[in-house]
């Protein structure tokens, strides 16, 4: 049996772990509403390039555009991974989930594959897991701007355009609702356009649209923003998640804080109790044997 | 029926700006005029000067090229920047001026040809353009004629 003081001292250290996590559960939740508003505000420009994409990409006109570099798909020799975690840990298992998808998924290549890592988690993971680390980018803070996400883009886009990688995959956490957040990878380079279906209103622009200066060269000026506009929507994403995963882990470590210093305080009480019970008897023995 | 124009960039919707009688563009093969029932087009755009207008009230943005769609009266911008032209932060503009003109003077004195030319001389053009916008914008006086 713990003794009264011992019990005392780890009630005050469970109150103040509870203190630390509620704290940090309200600074995550209000991260996260940020982090989704910038989610959100992207989706307008995202959606409208995948529109007009599918729609230039639905028909191909002369020959000379069918070749497009970011669109040939070439025999892969050489994989890339975009490898996007968070910073910081004290999130769940988001990070484990996030590293042991991407490793999964790098083992699964019968290709060479090097890892771009984009946040310190997954940098570390890839490193200690001595696996090929070409590049590492751990400076973009919790609303990353899209200037930010730019140096990604170039890496990889002059990587494949130069044939050192004939594939390139972004691995990321895809923001589903607060409670959950799912790894996912998705294929960057070369460029499957949207299906024709999500042109829409788009559908046959290059009978309808006149095209300044030609269907060719706006489909060349649209193709590396398509690239910079899925590296951004994919960090924003994992921002998004990796402040949601954090809210929730943070809420558990509190509920449990409590739980335990509920316990706590009742066994404090009963070991109070018996030991106010044992004197009393002390005394009342100590009486009757004076009296005898 | 007048123009909705949206200027949207990567990270946001910058404007939306209802009842727009003619829009000029800085279009990559030179400047355009849009006027309603225009047909409709895609154009890549270069960085520029975009400016309202409605009946003689004007405004302008500076957008940093991109493309353009214009169909059934509705325009859509997709800048890679955009800024209306009394949100310019002329301060910064000026650093980056400067910085620019001296990574292209130490460029010319060390003779070195790279990728930084093309760079400081985009960041020049970039930084000058938006003090011309914004320096319209301010100065007193009646609206130009033209655009």
């Amino acid at each position: 049996m713990p003794t009264i003081r011992q019990i005392k001292r780890r009630i005050t250290s469970v109150k103040s772990s509870a203190k630390i996590t509620n704290a940090l559960q309200l600074v995550a939740a209000s991260k996260m509403r940020r982090a989704q508003d910038r989610a959100t505000q992207a989706r307008p420009y995202a959606e409208k390039l995948r529109v007009v994409l599918a729609g230039l990409a639905a028909q191909p006109g002369g020959d000379e555009e069918a070749a497009h570099p970011l669109l040939v798909n070439r025999p892969a020799k050489a994989v890339a991974v975009i490898h996007v975690t968070p910073n910081r840990g004290l999130c769940g298992g988001l990070n484990s989930n996030l590293n042991r998808s991407a490793v999964t998924f790098v083992a699964d290549q019968k290709e060479p594959a090097s890892v771009v890592a984009v946040g310190k988690k997954g940098r570390d993971f890839f490193t200690r897991a001595r696996l090929n680390v070409v590049a590492s980018f751990t400076e973009l803070g919790d609303y990353p701007t899209q200037a930010e996400t730019l140096g990604i883009s170039r890496l990889v886009m002059d990587d494949f355009l130069a044939g050192t990688v004939d594939r390139v995959y972004i691995s990321f956490a895809e923001f589903i609702s607060t409670a959950v957040q799912r790894p996912v990878v998705r294929q960057l380079l070369p460029i499957e356009p949207p299906p024709a279906e999500e042109a829409g209103d788009m559908a046959g622009v290059r009978q309808d649209y006149l095209f300044e200066p030609s269907p060719a060269v706006v489909l060349e000026r649209l193709l590396p923003r398509f690239i910079e506009m899925q590296i951004y929507e994919a960090v924003l994403e994992s921002a998004a998640s990796e402040q949601s995963a954090r809210m929730v882990a943070m809420k558990n470590a509190t509920d449990n804080a409590l739980e335990i210093e509920r316990e706590l305080t009742l066994t404090y009480n009963k070991v109070r109790q018996e030991q106010i019970t044992k004197e009393l008897l002390d005394i009342v023995g100590g009486a009757a044997a004076l009296e005898a | 029926m007048p123009l909705t124009v949206e200027i949207v960039t990567a990270e946001k919707v910058v404007r939306v700006e209802q009842g727009v009688e003619v829009l000029i563009a800085p279009g990559s093969e030179g400047q355009l005029a849009i006027l309603p029932k225009h047909a409709a087009l895609m154009t890549t755009l270069a960085p520029g000067p975009l400016v309202f207008r409605r009946g003689q009230s004007e405004s302008e943005f500076v957008v940093m090229g991109g493309f353009m769609e214009v169909r059934n009266d509705r325009v859509t911008v997709l800048a890679d920047a955009a800024e209306a032209a009394e949100e310019i932060d002329i301060a910064r503009a000026e650093a980056a001026r400067a910085r620019a003109e001296e990574r292209l003077r130490r460029i010319r004195e060390q003779n070195v040809r790279d990728v930084d030319l093309a760079r400081a001389q985009a960041s020049l053009q970039r930084s000058l353009l938006r003090l011309q916008v914004a320096g319209r914008k301010r100065r007193p006086g009646p609206p130009r004629p033209g655009g």
